[in-house]
């Protein structure tokens, strides 16, 4: 998800972002409508078949996405809107890469454990808290969750080994 | 009136203890909700849902309905007190009502807002009360042809009314039904679009979608921006109240005006944000003196505030009637009615009348109990808002991972929250709209049923859609909401040389 926009300024314009969301559903586009005609767009002596309305669904998607992709290459030369700062990504990428690890770390650690590493590592870095109250914090959330969702609630949310030791 | 006995019926349904403890606890919730950046009354909802799974649908829907009262509420005070719109509708609040908190007036603007909001909520449940159980009954006679006509109405003038780009819109709708599509096909079991991956059999849930479009997307988005929260302090009194009430009695006719607008943008799926700013316009045009706009009049508080809460109440009524919500929220609400095994749709009034007037009478007394709590507890949320981004980002990506976990189970739907979160923020920043995508994503089904039904009926002919005056109406009406950005475009070619930006 990165902008690789050959851009020196300190922004980055919107018409990169633009051209490759819009060609990502033209792609996805193409999906839909190689798929609906391998299941079939035509009719069954019972009725239409499966591919016979996401068939269409799919012309429209790439018709649509193919007409921003134009309009976007049309007005390539011209002045672009900015899509935003390069230390505004910066800033989004500070979140949405901790986001990524936490998503990947729950499968391996439960998501209680996971949570309290995720807390922790923001009011750290970006809070800049004590260590107190960050561990206070961090260790509180999850323990308020567990209570609502295993106990009040009884619905069982993804646990790792550190549950396991302690027997739930 | 057949309808005022429902309605006490309702009001009997609804009057029990616990679900008027329900209703407390999901107005409460949905202040919280409003009030921080990234859970909205779309996401919101959707999280909780899967906790109702076990409820008595009728609590259910009282509980999660009153959450979306309550972030509609919720809005406001970030709006007013922070000049940060803690929710897309309550962006037209913050013209006048953070200009009136810098006068020292955030007392007055705030008892503005929520009075606001109750009007307008107020009159869009009566409008509901009285107008649902005739289009229900009317809606009985409708066929598949009929549906899909309605669906297509609600999704062409998605097109025509938004103020993104048409195809930007049909882009964003139409991923919205591929992704529907997605899994085993209902009519004829026939696996579509899964590429030979197991995870993909049962297709994208439209839950996991909206945490991740509005929740992940949202914090990316606020992220961007660095928030600091600097804000107003306030405290409401009676007498404030009382003098809020009587200055505003003087803006009736903005009250009405807006509760129109709300309304009518509710039922037809404009939503409460162009709702709220269309509001805001015209009490400016209408306005004598449209110099003080910007700079804290009190008529630029209640107008997008009235319409915004007409709007977001009025969208439950084709959802109800018909099974098409007017707004992602109600999106929301129709997938819990499906997932508690109820069918929306005009057989609701006569199966489900328990249910419905429940509802219904919730409605009044869930904003009652809404105005009541806001206008007593606000320092307690201006005092939460005060709480660092650092601490609070984190915890809601939290609940939106467990909120997303919970749906199904499944590590695979909060990888996916993961996904649709990143396609929010890109879709939000290139401006495709992402209401349509949600609506499209919970209505393909019924949408392709209804379709695939009609051409039965017609052995593939197209012209069932215009083969009574009823269908051919509905179908004739979205044509021409379909065709209207055009219209615009070839009125403004024809009346001046001025380009016309797409």
């Amino acid at each position: 998800m990165s902008e690789e926009t050959p851009d020196d300024g300190p922004v980055v314009a919107e018409r990169g972002p633009e051209l490759v969301v819009a060609l990502l559903l033209m792609v996805f586009a193409v999906g839909v409508i190689l798929d609906s005609v391998r299941v079939g767009i035509g009719w069954a002596p019972d009725g239409p078949r499966s591919g016979y309305f996401p068939f269409y669904i799919g012309l429209l998607l790439f018709l649509a996405s193919g007409s921003v992709f134009i309009r976007t290459l049309l007005k390539w030369k011209k002045p672009s809107a900015a899509f935003a700062q390069r230390s505004q990504l910066a800033s989004v990428i500070s979140v949405l890469v901790p986001m990524i690890i936490y998503v990947v770390a729950i499968s391996f650690l439960g998501i209680y454990v996971a949570s309290f590493f995720l807390i922790g590592y923001f009011m750290r870095r970006h809070g800049k808290f004590g260590w107190l109250a960050t561990t206070a914090i961090s260790i509180g959330v999850p323990l308020v969750f567990f209570i609502v969702f295993e106990r009040w609630f009884l619905v069982p949310l993804f646990k790792g080994p550190l549950e396991q030791m302690l027997g739930f | 009136m057949e309808e005022i006995n429902n309605l006490a019926h309702g009001f009997a349904v609804a009057l029990t203890l616990p679900n008027l403890l329900y209703m407390l606890v999901g107005i409460t919730l949905g202040v919280l909700i409003g009030v921080l950046p990234g859970l909205g009354g779309a996401n919101g909802v959707a999280i909780l849902l899967p906790l109702t799974f076990s409820m008595n649908p009728t609590s259910a829907i009282i509980m999660l309905s009153c959450i979306y009262w309550g972030a509609l509420f919720g809005g406001a005070i970030t709006s007013i007190l922070f000049n940060i719109p803690g929710e897309p509708w309550s962006v037209a609040t913050t013209f006048d009502g953070y200009p009136m908190a810098q006068q020292g007036k955030a007392a007055q603007a705030l008892t503005t807002a929520f009075t606001s909001s109750f009007v307008g909520a107020l009159f869009a449940v009566v409008l509901i009360t009285f107008l649902a159980p005739l289009l229900a009954k009317f809606a009985l006679k409708f066929g598949p042809a009929e549906f899909f006509a309605v669906q297509l109405l609600t999704f062409c003038s998605f097109v025509g009314m938004s103020k993104e780009p048409p195809a930007k819109v049909i882009c964003a709708m139409m991923l919205g039904f591929a992704l529907a599509a997605v899994g085993m096909d209902t009519v004829t079991g026939q696996l579509r679009m899964t590429y030979g991956f197991p995870v993909l059999l049962k297709g994208f849930d439209f839950l996991i979608a909206v945490i991740g479009l509005f929740g992940i997307g949202e914090i990316l988005l606020t992220m961007e921006e660095g928030l600091a929260f600097k804000g107003k302090s306030a405290k409401i009194n009676l007498k404030v109240v009382f003098q809020t009430w009587y200055q505003l009695l003087s803006h009736w006719k903005t009250f009405l005006r807006s509760v129109a607008i709300g309304c009518w943008m509710g039922i037809t799926p404009g939503g409460a944000t162009p709702a709220s700013f269309m509001s805001y316009g015209m009490a400016r045009r209408m306005s004598k003196e449209p110099d003080t706009f910007g700079k804290g009049n009190i008529a630029g508080v209640a107008a997008p505030e009235t319409a915004a809460h007409a709007a977001g109440t009025s969208a439950l009524l084709p959802m109800l009637t018909l099974g098409i919500p007017g707004s992602p929220t109600a999106a929301v609400l129709l997938g819990g009615l499906l997932i508690w095994g109820l069918q929306p749709g005009p057989m609701l009034f006569i199966e489900q009348k328990d249910f419905v007037w429940g509802l219904i009478a919730s409605m009044y007394l869930g904003n009652i109990v809404g105005l009541i709590v806001v206008l007593t507890t606000v320092p307690f949320w201006a005092a939460i808002l005060r709480i660092p981004f650092s601490v609070i980002a984190p915890v809601i990506i939290v609940i939106c991972a467990i909120g997303a976990y919970t749906v199904h189970s499944s590590m695979f739907d909060v990888q996916m929250m993961l996904v649709f979160g990143v396609v929010g923020y890109f879709f939000k920043k290139l401006k495709y709209p992402l209401a349509p995508m949600v609506l499209a994503l919970v209505l393909g089904d019924m949408a392709e049923a209804s379709f695939r039904q009609s051409m039965l009926l017609s052995q593939g002919s197209l012209s069932i859609f215009w083969s009574n005056p009823l269908v051919g109406s509905i179908a004739g009406l979205a044509i021409i909401l379909l065709l209207w950005p055009l219209i615009g475009m070839v009125r403004r070619r024809t009346s001046g040389p001025r380009v016309a930006t797409a």
